[in-house]
């Protein structure tokens, strides 16, 4: 019953999509200046008519409706409401779907707030958007059927994999999509800017909004997948440079690039070229990211059910997409003019668009070298932490003193004046920075430039902050927010990263084990039986020794039942100054359990700086609107 | 004239890009080890863990069969199939070949010291690089190879009571 449903609402959407093709291209053709009582009509049916498929899916998760071959491999019966929900876009079929939700109902929202625009660049950005999302539906319908039937129908469902199973990751994939997804709307605005000749000021003003928003989005879709890695996966880290993670990253710069440069459009239109080829540029990673994810191509924590025929879709789609969008940028560009003077805002704005280049590319070479070297030299490699620690780790200490300096520039032409006070920041941070090794009791120079680095950012943020409140200049302020954050995010990350606690030990019931200043005592085990899984609860007693301050850890073995899995249950006690992160897992034939215990400094903190980031976003994104 | 081989430079590497990603999307997946069965492997050198020796994978057809498995310390599922290994240790057509992944030496002493040492050869791959070779991509895993180097059999996953039989049986 649902499929028929779902399947006959999504062939009327292809031929309402095809519509609205149609008749834009007739607007276009007869240089229309008004947009026509059907385009609106169209694209409103458009919206809610993929908003109902979306929730025919959801409704097939929720009354466990196993004749749905996506249901029946991603969904349980006795699975809690929520993650019933949630599963609807926690497998490739239903997260396809809420990417074409959110592509129509972007292009839709577009419409409404640019209804005033100039008409022929308006036009072109719905055929262009419209394209991709008829690409998208097709592959939706033919090849990732969210509807496909399976007979006979199941009486239960192979359940989802108790590590999705978490509220961060119920989250993350929604988050994540207004991101990445979103960006197409500018790739589609960029190439009409190019076909319709509007460029300049009010082409920046038009695409800002929705760069802001994906850029939000995308950061708080990153922050919520690493919570959940951090939480769920029980390793103990929330970056591994997995592909997956990678390929969400690479967007998120060119987007952070786009949003600094875009405002130099805006205010000194100049610029232009680039600002297109950055718009191209973060849809196409976006869906090269999806591709390398979704063909199997490159394996990570991201197990979709690979398949290499999806992958020819997707690839096939993005050559197309590449060389049509590349063929209209080489054809309409002129050559532009920049007269920058070397010392002005323009200028150091292009340095952060330097940097986020440099960090794109070495984030893209180390994601596909492996696939280049397999398919050349047959050899298997993977690419690891330690390359991209190399090689990005000193490049954050120049970017960081750029972002310091950088803002405070002015348009055009900047003269520096208050060395005074900047000498005094840099003893400051440095002083500050050695107070913190000391603290700590631990020393590394690089890690330690890093730190000094980021509280000089720190402190020239909060000394702005402080300007701005005496004389009550607000324009700067989601900025500062955001940069702020930044500065947070190295100097945290910095310190949990070089000044953590590490031990690996086994231990058995009623034994105790010191070292450093922790003593740890495993009291007893106990064994519960809960909603879907049973739990083997170690109960721990955690003194520290030098304050004298005492902590119960419970961590767990969980033994599922749909589909049978082991999953391992970190213990994590989240504090203000840092985070206690304990892991059991047993010794078949044996009494001993082994143990990782970990002490993470300031780990909250790091989740509270990207918070941080994305609300500057936000706040612009408001101050924008007025 | 510059124009035109910007444009020339930038489309052929885009479509050298797309066809290496082409066809990458056409061979065996990465890491797919399960069409290994049946095909031999190739010969390479592997460090030993206690001593500063080496062995070489060629050796290994001096023995009736060769069970190479692949463990670590920190693996929990390792632990769960030792017992097993254990039992096969005295088996006289079989000799079994424990390769080390990524590591400490330490534990890893600790490990056998505690389970039992079930390994005729001990060796290590710190890097995690050699045992590539062999199509390991997690650990435990299991191969069973013959004299003449064959894979005979793979077992992806901590070996179970089924999985010692039927080595039992194809050694017998």
């Amino acid at each position: 019953m649902l499929s028929n449903f779902g399947n006959s609402l999504i062939v009327v959407n292809i031929l309402i999509t095809l519509s609205i093709i149609y008749s834009v291209v007739f607007c276009i053709s007869n240089e229309k200046q008004t947009i026509p009582k059907k385009i609106w009509n169209f694209s409103l049916y458009q919206s809610t008519i993929s908003i109902t498929i979306f929730f025919t899916l959801i409704a097939g998760f929720i009354i466990s409706d196993f004749s749905l071959v996506t249901v029946f491999q991603n969904s349980h019966t006795l699975k809690p409401l929520f993650y019933k929900i949630s599963g609807t876009w926690g497998n490739h079929e239903g997260s396809l779907l809420l990417w074409i939700n959110i592509m129509i109902i972007f292009s839709y929202l577009f419409l409404i707030y640019n209804k005033n625009s100039n008409k022929n660049y308006l036009f072109y950005t719905l055929v262009i958007q419209n394209i991709l999302i008829i690409g998208f539906l097709l592959f939706l319908f033919i090849n990732s059927n969210p509807f496909s039937l399976i007979f006979p129908t199941p009486k239960e469902g192979m359940g989802l994999n108790p590590i999705l199973q978490d509220p961060a990751l119920a989250i993350h994939p929604p988050l994540l999509y207004v991101g990445f997804v979103g960006s197409s709307i500018y790739f589609s605005a960029g190439t009409a800017s190019l076909l319709s000749g509007y460029n300049g000021k009010e082409f920046a003003k038009s695409i800002k909004p929705w760069i802001l928003v994906s850029w939000i989005f995308q950061t708080l879709g990153i922050l919520t997948g690493s919570i959940w890695a951090y939480y769920e996966l029980g390793w103990g880290g929330f970056w591994f440079w997995d592909p997956v993670e990678n390929a969400s990253l690479m967007p998120w710069f060119v987007m952070t690039a786009l949003m600094h440069s875009v405002i130099v459009l805006e205010k000194r239109n100049t610029l232009y070229p680039w600002v297109i080829i950055l718009c191209l540029l973060t849809f196409i990673l976006s869906v090269t990211g999806t591709f390398l994810v979704r063909s199997g191509v490159l394996n990570s924590v991201h197990t979709f059910a690979n398949d290499p025929s999806r992958g020819l879709y997707i690839l096939v789609f993005l050559s197309l997409m590449v060389f049509s969008s590349l063929i209209i940028f080489f054809y309409k560009y002129q050559k532009y003019s920049y007269n920058f003077n070397a010392n002005s805002k323009e200028t150091f704005i292009l340095v952060n668009n330097w940097f986020m280049a440099f960090f794109l590319v070495t984030i893209l070479i180390g994601t596909t070298y492996p696939i280049f070297i397999e398919v050349i030299k047959k050899i298997n490699i993977s690419v690891g932490p330690p390359f991209y620690n190399i090689l990005i780790i000193p490049i954050i200490i120049p970017f960081l003193i750029f972002m310091t300096f950088g803002p405070k520039a002015k348009w055009i032409k900047n003269k520096f004046s208050s060395f005074k006070s900047l000498t005094l920041l840099v003893i400051a941070a440095t002083f500050l920075n050695i107070l913190i090794s000391n603290f700590f009791k631990s020393y590394s120079i690089l890690s330690n430039i890093v730190i000094t680095s980021s509280i000089f950012l720190i402190l020239n943020s909060v000394l702005d902050l402080v300007k701005i409140f005496k004389k009550k200049r607000s324009f700067d302020f989601p900025r500062i927010i955001s940069h702020l954050g930044f500065g947070f995010l190295v100097l945290f990350i910095g310190i949990s990263h070089n000044f953590s606690i590490e031990k690996d030990f086994n231990i058995k019931i009623g034994e105790t084990k010191l070292f450093k200043s922790y003593e740890i005592n495993f009291e007893s085990l106990e064994t519960e039986t809960r909603k879907n899984y049973k739990a083997v609860v170690g109960h721990f007693n955690i003194k520290n020794l030098s304050n004298l301050n005492e902590e119960n850890a419970r961590p767990e073995i969980r033994i599922y039942n749909n589909p049978e899995t082991l999953t391992y249950e970190a213990f994590i006690k989240s504090k203000l100054t840092h985070d206690i992160y304990i892991t059991m897992s047993n010794i078949n034939r044996s009494e001993y359990y082994n143990i990782k215990f970990q002490k993470k400094p300031f780990m909250l903190w790091i989740w509270f700086s990207v918070l941080m980031i994305s609300f500057g976003g936000f706040l612009r994104l408001i101050k924008n609107e007025k | 004239m510059k124009n035109k081989l910007i444009i020339i430079i930038t489309f052929s590497f885009l479509f050298f890009i797309f066809f290496i990603f082409y066809l990458s999307l056409d061979k065996e997946k990465n890491y797919n080890t399960k069409n290994l069965v049946g095909k031999k492997i190739e010969n390479f050198e592997l460090d030993l863990l206690f001593t500063n020796n080496k062995i070489e994978v060629n050796e290994l057809s001096e023995n009736n069969f060769t069970l190479i498995n692949i463990w670590a310390s920190w693996c929990a599922p390792c632990r769960k199939e030792h017992k097993y290994l254990i039992l096969l240790k005295d088996n006289k057509k079989l000799k079994i070949l424990g390769i080390n992944f990524k590591d400490k030496k330490n534990n890893a002493k600790d490990f056998l010291k505690k389970l039992g040492d079930p390994y005729y050869y001990n060796a290590e791959d710190q890097s995690g690089k050699k045992s590539v070779k062999l199509g390991v991509y997690g650990i435990p895993e299991s191969i069973l190879i013959n004299n003449e180097l064959r894979i005979i059999k793979k077992f992806i996953g901590p070996l179970n009571n089924s999985n010692y039989e039927e080595i039992l049986d194809i050694i017998n």
